[in-house]
């Protein structure tokens, strides 16, 4: 069995989202150091606020002031610090009832240790140095020994230059593992030998084998060496240019099945101009110095195979 | 309403890691399993179900590589939800009851090994006001951790009594992760300790489910599906009352749970803490036998822990060690969604 192979996997995206006309005023007031919730029919103030009830899903707009100044309903320590967390050390998560508001708010509290906070303590808004409307506006609260006071006012959720919508980056890290039959596959296409798997039950063979036979559903253990040469079955020609590929446009992208598959498998032709490309052509894998792969497949000069010979492989 | 039961069950060793394994390559031999337990060949399955999330391992599609392990070609009536396999189950078990076929397939599986499950894990949460703070997965479970004791609810030491209970149970169950005596060990979030806290675990699980004399063919004593339901909490946490489940005492009500007392009850309570919350919102007393198989603090694989409960359920009725059991499983963050079944084996 081949050595398991392991390579880091980094998924990130930048998803932008848009806010509804709640959350819009809400974002935009802790740009302007105002915290803003929302009543509900039955005179609930509700902080953070939403777009809908929670109870009765009634549209909300009625927005109102709440206090910058709240009171701690539970916590938490977190003695490591993760990454996007604020503060960069530890820190308290806590649920704060802000003064004014029937609910909690998450965020982390800035104190020196777990002795530090308890449920009940009194705490305040520290507000971030630079603010976009965000909930990262808030660079966390702060112990505070101010009496509470239930005042609130009504506001109309009016700015100007109110923000519409935030980018909210993602990152996971993962490292990642193709299991038993990839492993094999892709190290033996390193060594520039294309073997795929037989199927025990229905005696196909697979390339690139993925450990199991989407017939018969059972493992595909039997390693079968194939091609290398083999049959373009299909094909289709590339004009959009792939980010991050230097590759000259347009150029052709095949179906390929190998001498001895029974499936087949995809690649680049390259070796002859893009429009004398056609089903039936044979072809053979290029390697370049050092690849691990196929960079392309060229033609191999034999005559075209007949379309009976390939036509279960299209 | 038709009669419908769980006729198999078979899950994979739940473990750290199975970086020699592709998900497909660890879950076939699960549903290899369930369909030489009941003699089927995939031709003879109505629908066929999934869960599992490809966050977890960062492959995307993966639930489509998994179908090659059912034999899906030629073109099999299939569906997956990005969920825990219970839910899964339900879609199943909703099909069945339609009339529309008589046995379907049921699966999911997990491999939080190759990423931090942890903060995979906040990726689910609200985006605009708390994904952007990363609260991580152990972080909210200790904030209605917190929320528990300071109401006198529990403290540690009986948070450390669960975690201790569950893992002896573990001890007999060839298939658990973590088991026998474990340290609570140093906090992970305070108040919650290493030893409150779920294992990270790979796995897989499958059942097949049956209707009316299907079943009984296929089984000495089916565990009958006597109710399902599944509920959800409000979104924001500070929404909620986190000492109390109200979303899983209604699907239980729903589910009929409350109609007769269960003998027993496995419950996807990934916390410590959470079990406390669980049987009060399902009204379990002392004399109900909770996680026999150890539960999600001795495997806890994301997607597949929940049907284990139904499965782990179901196999003490098939066997004959349960007569009436209560299922649940758990997603999302501090128990906000919560699926309740309620199982029954025929008189003894």
């Amino acid at each position: 069995m081949p050595e398991l192979l392991k390579a880091p996997l980094v998924v990130e995206f930048p998803f932008t989202r848009s806010l509804g006309p709640v959350q819009s005023a809400f974002l935009t007031g802790l740009r302007e150091r105002t915290v803003l919730g929302v009543k509900t029919a039955d005179d609930k103030i509700l902080v953070p606020p939403v777009e809908y009830d929670p109870v009765t899903a009634d549209e909300l707009r009625d927005m109102v002031e709440v206090a910058t100044t709240g009171t701690v309903t539970t916590w938490a320590w977190n003695p490591e610090h993760r990454r996007g967390q604020p503060l960069g050390k530890p820190f308290a998560w806590v649920l704060v009832k802000l003064d004014g508001a029937d609910t909690a708010l998450l965020h982390a509290l800035d104190v020196e240790g777990p002795d530090a906070v308890r449920t009940g303590m009194r705490v305040r808004i520290r507000w971030a140095e630079e603010r976009s409307g965000a909930i990262t506006d808030i660079a966390c609260f702060e112990p505070y020994d101010g009496d509470e006071s239930s005042e609130t006012s009504p506001h109309d959720g009016q700015f100007e230059d109110a923000v519409t919508g935030i980018v909210a980056e993602a990152r996971l890290d993962y490292t990642y593992s193709p299991g038993r039959a990839q492993s094999a596959y892709i190290t033996s296409v390193a060594e520039r030998k294309m073997v795929g798997e037989r199927c025990p039950s229905c005696s196909k063979v697979y390339i690139p084998p993925r450990g199991a036979c989407p017939t018969c559903g059972v493992a595909t253990r039997e390693a079968v060496e194939v091609g290398p040469y083999g049959t373009v079955t299909t094909f289709c020609i590339v004009n959009v240019k792939a980010k991050n590929l230097d590759i000259e446009l347009p150029y052709v992208y095949a179906h390929i099945a190998l001498d001895g598959a029974d499936l087949a498998l995809h690649g680049r032709i390259a070796g002859i101009p893009y429009d004398q490309v056609r089903m039936g052509l044979r072809v053979e894998p290029v390697w370049t110095e050092g690849g691990r792969y196929p960079d392309h497949y060229r033609p191999t000069g034999e005559p075209d195979a007949d379309y009976d010979t390939y036509k279960e492989l299209v | 309403m038709r009669e419908v039961a769980i006729v198999a069950f078979a899950q994979s060793d739940q473990v750290r890691r199975s970086d020699e394994q592709s998900e497909v390559e660890m879950l076939m031999p699960v549903l290899h399993s369930v369909m030489e337990q009941t003699g089927l060949k995939t031709s003879d399955i109505g629908f066929t179900c999934s869960g599992s999330s490809d966050y977890l391992a960062g492959r995307a599609f993966s639930f489509t590589m998994t179908l090659d392990g059912v034999g899906a070609w030629p073109p099999i009536s299939e569906s997956h939800v990005e969920m825990d396999g219970a839910w899964a189950m339900y879609e199943a078990w909703v099909k069945i009851l339609t009339g529309e076929v008589d046995t379907a397939l049921v699966y999911s599986y997990g491999k939080s090994s190759p990423g931090s499950v942890r903060d995979v894990l906040t990726r689910q949460l609200d985006p605009y006001y708390v994904a952007p703070l990363w609260p991580d997965a152990v972080a909210l479970a200790a904030l209605q951790a917190q929320a528990l004791i300071d109401s006198g609810e529990t403290d540690e030491p009986a948070l450390a009594g669960i975690a201790a209970r569950s893992r002896e149970a573990a001890a007999d169950n060839p298939r658990a992760q973590v088991k026998g005596a474990v340290p609570q060990g140093d906090y992970v979030v305070q108040p919650l300790r290493k030893g409150d806290c779920p294992p990270i675990s790979d796995g897989a699980v499958a059942v097949v489910l049956a209707a009316g004399d299907k079943a009984r063919e296929l089984c000495a004593r089916p565990a009958w599906i006597r109710g399902m339901d599944h509920r959800i909490e409000a979104h924001s946490l500070g929404v909620r009352d986190l000492t109390d489940s109200p979303s899983a005492r209604l699907a239980a009500e729903r589910a009929g749970a409350f109609e007769r007392p269960v003998d027993t009850a496995e419950l996807h309570a990934p916390f410590t803490s959470q079990e406390v919350v669980l049987r009060k919102a399902l009204k379990l007393g002392d004399e109900v036998k909770v996680n026999p198989s150890g539960g999600p603090l001795a495997a806890n694989t994301m997607m597949a822990a929940g049907l284990l409960r139904i499965g782990e359920a179901a196999a003490r009725i098939h066997r004959g060690e349960s007569d009436r059991a209560l299922a649940h499983a758990t997603s999302g963050p501090c128990l906000q969604q919560n699926l309740v079944a309620v199982l029954e084996g025929d008189a003894q």
